[in-house]
């Protein structure tokens, strides 16, 4: 961001300071930008649908915007990475449990016989 | 050190509801949610990690089909393979496009990129055919390690673990090698953001069948295609003899 000035007696405008991202209110912009575009990606496949993954994103981000402790929101993103794991460990299980029941239904009936006892 | 190509095919999603279209001679796959498929995920993975390992030095991705194959490449590119190959194939070609088509593509490559392993998901989820690995495998003349759990690389042979009908089975086979991935061989990385970003700078080759010798005609003709017969719902009854007379009344018993 860049603040202009005019030099006196209507001189000409120049550039006064240039404040960078860094300065501003919330030093992990990048990161936690870089977090929700992560997240809105991966909410794309949620069970639920993309939509009401993508409402739930938001509002979770919302109420956290008035945060302003560089270590709060350092614990917040690692929360957000952590959510990223849960949610890639859900995608697995899911597509490994549906092709397993949709495959190995023999394996699934031997292992659900299991202490049945037999007639 | 080796180069490994890895097949990707693009089917409609795992978790789609699979619609029968009107005319009875395929599925709607118009709009709808389409992936890479789950076996050739697993395919994938495998030969990343040969890399990660430094067992082998290059891992190809290749795909058929039209365009749309190519994001199934990138996204095996953003799982860590280093450079894909997109052979064109559109319309009448794609549609009639089994396993014998793909194995010859795949023996031809192997050949021009002078691969040390070829490894293929078991099957696809849409038509379940199981057999590109092993047609491919006899096209080259090269062993096959099929349904593979546990792949290792000793030296110049490969000790593949094959699921098979009651247990495992222990195979080892000199490579060059053709291997198709099952079920439990790994869990497969999931391409996230970052990945797929890093992966645009990668390349896909272009190139058509006739580029290698291969003549897509297919000997294969569908006839027709029908919905599996729908599950009738389930009766109630209050007693035992209302079962047995019901089960009577059937010719169950």
């Amino acid at each position: 961001m860049v603040i202009w000035t005019r030099l006196p007696n209507r001189g000409k405008v120049v550039k006064a300071a240039t404040v960078s991202g860094s300065d501003m209110a919330n030093p992990l912009r990048r990161e936690v930008r870089q977090l929700y575009k992560n997240l809105l990606f991966l909410g794309r496949e949620y069970p639920k649908g993309a939509d009401y993954f993508r409402e739930r994103l938001k509002s979770a981000f919302m109420k956290n915007k008035d945060v302003t402790d560089p270590k709060e929101i350092k614990k917040l993103v690692d929360r957000g990475e952590f959510v990223i794991k849960e949610l890639e460990a859900l995608y697995y299980l899911r597509k490994y449990r549906a092709m397993k029941k949709r495959y190995y239904e023999d394996e699934m009936s031997a292992v659900l016989n299991i202490g049945r006892p037999v007639d | 050190m080796s180069r490994v190509l890895v097949g990707v095919k693009r089917v409609i999603d795992y978790a789609v509801k699979i619609r029968v279209k009107p005319d009875h001679s395929g599925v709607v796959t118009d709009g709808v949610k389409h992936s890479m498929n789950p076996f050739c995920e697993i395919a994938v993975e495998e030969a990343v990690k040969l890399k990660e390992k430094k067992l082998i030095k290059e891992v190809v991705a290749v795909s058929c089909g039209p365009t749309q194959v190519t994001e199934t490449i990138r996204t095996a590119l953003a799982m860590g393979c280093d450079r894909g190959i997109h052979v064109e194939v559109s319309g009448k070609d794609y549609e009639a496009m089994g396993p014998l088509q793909i194995s010859k593509i795949f023996a031809a490559l192997a050949k021009k990129e002078e691969a040390s392993l070829i490894i293929l998901g078991k099957q696809a989820i849409d038509d379940d055919c199981n057999q590109t690995g092993q047609m491919t495998a006899a096209l080259l003349d090269w062993p096959q390690g099929t349904f593979a759990s546990e792949v290792t690389i000793d030296g110049e042979k490969v000790k593949v673990v094959r699921e098979i009908d009651g247990g495992l089975e222990t195979i080892k086979i000199s490579m060059p090698a053709v291997l198709t991935a099952d079920l439990r061989l790994n869990t497969p990385r999931y391409a996230t953001l970052p990945n797929i970003m890093k992966a645009k700078k990668k390349k896909i080759a272009n190139m058509k069948p006739a580029d290698l010798g291969v003549d897509m005609v297919s000997r294969v003709e569908v006839l027709r295609v029908d919905e599996p017969p729908t599950r009738l719902a389930g009766v109630k009854v209050e007693t035992v003899d209302d079962l047995v007379a019901k089960l009577r009344a059937n010719g169950t018993i």
